[in-house]
């Protein structure tokens, strides 16, 4: 099992929700992001999503759009996201998952991506534009070498269409909460009902929830229905607008906040 | 063509977020069945005869032909549509389909506005809301189009993000379907994105063809030894070609958008592009060495687009069609040419097809005849084509 699998299955042994946290590299400079990772952590992140830009991202909203954007122009690169895993690694281990686009990883070639991938201490690999009808060509590499390649169900998937995702799953299974492209706004977090419990029928692994997640209310609401919670727009928002302080503060509350669930969980069973 | 993964050969594919993934499903089924249907294809038929105008005329430009003093040259009318365009065939198909599917509205990107005014257009006859995406540099050069759809009773949603073209409009346009997909069909306008939409508009332009093929025959006994349309994501092309697939006495030749020329900007993705990823599916695109798509540029908004349909891609490989490009100057001389020698203001984008005959036709003979597919009507044009030459 990988660091992340061990770690979030840990987490939903012991009842603890988990959080993850998106980020994406270079924005708006490397050397905040890797302040970011390491300011996540500290308030109590259990996994860090990097996303490496990509010019057309197709599954996300204005924030994480315009933070694409300007971390482009300021000359990410997938090379240099490597080299930006290097760095927090030589201060910290926590789990830590690529999220991008297929045409990046195509680019690079998926062999060699997966193989850097592992050499600079990436966990896993989150690409929402690979759906389990296309996925053999990274699945392979990312076996190889190691890496979970994260699977998602949604709210329109099928049963079938679940069962099909979690049979190559490893890590954890990232519920998408709504029909919708990343960025906070209010959700009814009920709706995941069924596709968690879809996923529980045939996995022991953890399901997140992302998509909307944006408050400590809104993390407290959807860790009811899953293992655990993944913030990303409110995250990129305040890197833009408040700085990392901001960003330290929103991850606490909602750490302290989900926190509180797992606890009461733990008592009724 | 294509198999079950949606491929035709390496290209195409489904690469899309897990939420559209059975819509997509739904979508091909519904189709399968459908395509064997003879009441839709029955109430397809008659919608494109008394509604679009169906068969276009197959016209000898017999000037044009003068011109040249070669072989002989016939023009495919699908300017003559409804709406100016041969996107109508398309619009109407996919717009009976998702009636038929019981979705209540429509999305569509647009890049010139030709698509975007045939889905305000069959939105309006059959009662479906319909939204439209179009990016704000193309809406500032295609404004009478913008104007037309709001007219027809289609919100147009400017697209301001990336480089505000028809990438970008695209890209909103399936962000909209993501969030909308239980209630919303996207009427995607060319032979591009996520399988199965490659096939279905393939198989709802293909009527161009068989069209070709019969009309063509009746005019002359000269063999037909060129097929030749412009690509952008490549429709009208597609077609063309699909009836003369097999079909080896007849080359096809896909004309692309040459821009400021090929070493500067431009929107030749067959011609300069390599395999990679944009909008669903994989197909030659224009792109970095990271894999970032490099914004196309072409003078004709509907050409403007770095990537291409999938089938193309394959086309290309097999050596079943071949890709050429026209820069914007050589498809301005051509948009004027047919305006004065057979009095038709041709669109911009089919304006690089005729471009394409000053290569062409010195090697041809007398006694053998080019189809050039006239996409569309060049009014939307006359505008921004009046600007430039004035500028020159």
């Amino acid at each position: 099992m990988s660091v992340l699998a061990d770690k979030l299955s840990a987490n939903k042994a012991q009842g603890r929700k988990s959080l993850i946290v998106y980020i994406t590299a270079g924005y708006p400079d490397m050397d905040t992001t890797l302040a970011a990772v390491l300011a996540a952590e500290a308030a109590g992140a259990d996994l860090i999503e990097l996303g490496i830009p990509f010019s057309d991202p197709i599954a996300d909203g204005p924030v994480i759009q315009k933070a694409a954007v300007a971390s482009l122009a300021a000359g990410t690169t997938p090379r240099s996201c490597l080299e930006l895993v290097r760095r927090i690694r030589s201060q910290s281990q926590i789990a830590l998952g690529f999220m991008t686009y297929i045409n990046l990883i195509l680019s690079y070639g998926p062999e060699q991506f997966a193989r850097d991938c592992r050499e600079v201490g990436v966990d896993a690999l989150i690409i929402p534009d690979l759906p389990p009808e296309e996925s053999d060509l990274l699945q392979i590499p990312c076996n190889q070498h190691g890496l979970d390649l994260i699977q998602f169900v949604t709210p329109t998937s099928t049963a079938e269409r679940v069962a099909m995702a979690c049979r190559s799953a490893s890590g954890f299974i990232y519920c998408i909460s709504n029909t919708g492209v990343t960025g906070v706004r209010a959700i009814d977090y009920s709706a995941v009902v069924p596709s968690v419990e879809l996923v529980r029928q045939v996995t022991d692994l953890p399901v997140a929830i992302g998509f909307g997640i944006g408050t400590p209310a809104s993390a407290w609401a959807a860790s009811r229905f899953a293992d655990g919670v993944i913030v990303g727009s409110a995250v990129v928002q305040l890197l833009e607008t408040k700085g990392i302080v901001a960003v330290k503060d929103l991850l606490s509350s909602i750490r302290q906040e989900i926190d509180k669930e797992g606890q009461s969980d733990a008592s009724v069973s | 063509m294509p198999d079950q993964k949606g491929r035709f050969g390496d290209f195409g594919g489904r690469f899309v977020p897990e939420t559209v993934m059975p819509a997509l499903h739904e979508l091909e089924d519904f189709y399968t069945r459908i395509k064997n249907d003879s009441e839709f294809q029955e109430e397809f038929s008659r919608y494109l005869q008394q509604y679009a105008g169906r068969p276009t005329l197959l016209y000898y430009a017999e000037n044009l032909t003068k011109y040249y003093g070669k072989a002989k040259i016939y023009l495919k009318r699908e300017d003559l549509l409804h709406t100016g365009a041969h996107k109508i065939n398309n619009a109407l198909g996919q717009a009976l389909l998702a009636r038929r599917m019981g979705k209540k509205r429509i999305v569509a990107e647009t890049g010139a506005g030709q698509h975007g005014v045939a889905c305000a257009t069959v939105a309006a006859l059959f009662g479906l809301e319909c939204c439209v995406f179009m990016g704000e540099e193309d809406m500032e050069r295609q404004a009478l189009n913008v104007f037309r759809m709001k007219l027809l009773g289609t919100e147009v949603i400017p697209v301001t993000s990336g480089s505000g073209t028809l990438k970008d409009a695209t890209s909103e346009a399936i962000r909209y379907w993501v969030t909308n997909i239980r209630d919303t069909h996207y009427i995607i306008g060319s032979v591009v994105g996520p399988h199965p939409y490659p096939m279905i508009v393939r198989d709802f332009q293909a009527i161009i063809g068989r069209e070709i093929k019969q009309q063509v025959t009746s005019f002359s006994s000269a063999p037909l030894r060129y097929v030749v349309a412009c690509v952008g994501g490549g429709s009208n092309a597609m077609g063309t070609f699909y009836e003369f697939r097999n079909d080896a006495a007849t080359r096809k030749i896909g004309v692309e958008a040459a821009g400021k020329g090929l070493g500067a900007e431009h929107a030749a993705s067959l011609t300069l592009g390599r395999p990679g990823v944009l909008h669903g599916a994989l197909s030659y695109l224009l792109q970095d060495d990271d894999g970032q798509v490099i914004p196309a540029y072409s003078i004709s908004a509907g050409l403007d687009y770095p990537g291409v349909g999938p089938e193309h891609s394959f086309f290309k490989d097999t050596g079943i069609a071949s890709y050429v490009s026209v820069t914007d100057n050589e498809a301005l001389a051509a948009f004027q040419r047919l305006a004065r020698n057979e009095g038709i203001i041709p669109a911009l984008e089919s304006s690089h097809a005729l471009a394409y005959l000053e290569i062409l036709m010195p090697g041809t003979r007398p006694d053998e005849s080019v189809v050039v597919c006239l996409s569309g009507r060049g009014d939307k044009d006359v505008q921004q084509v009046s600007k430039v030459l004035e500028g020159l």
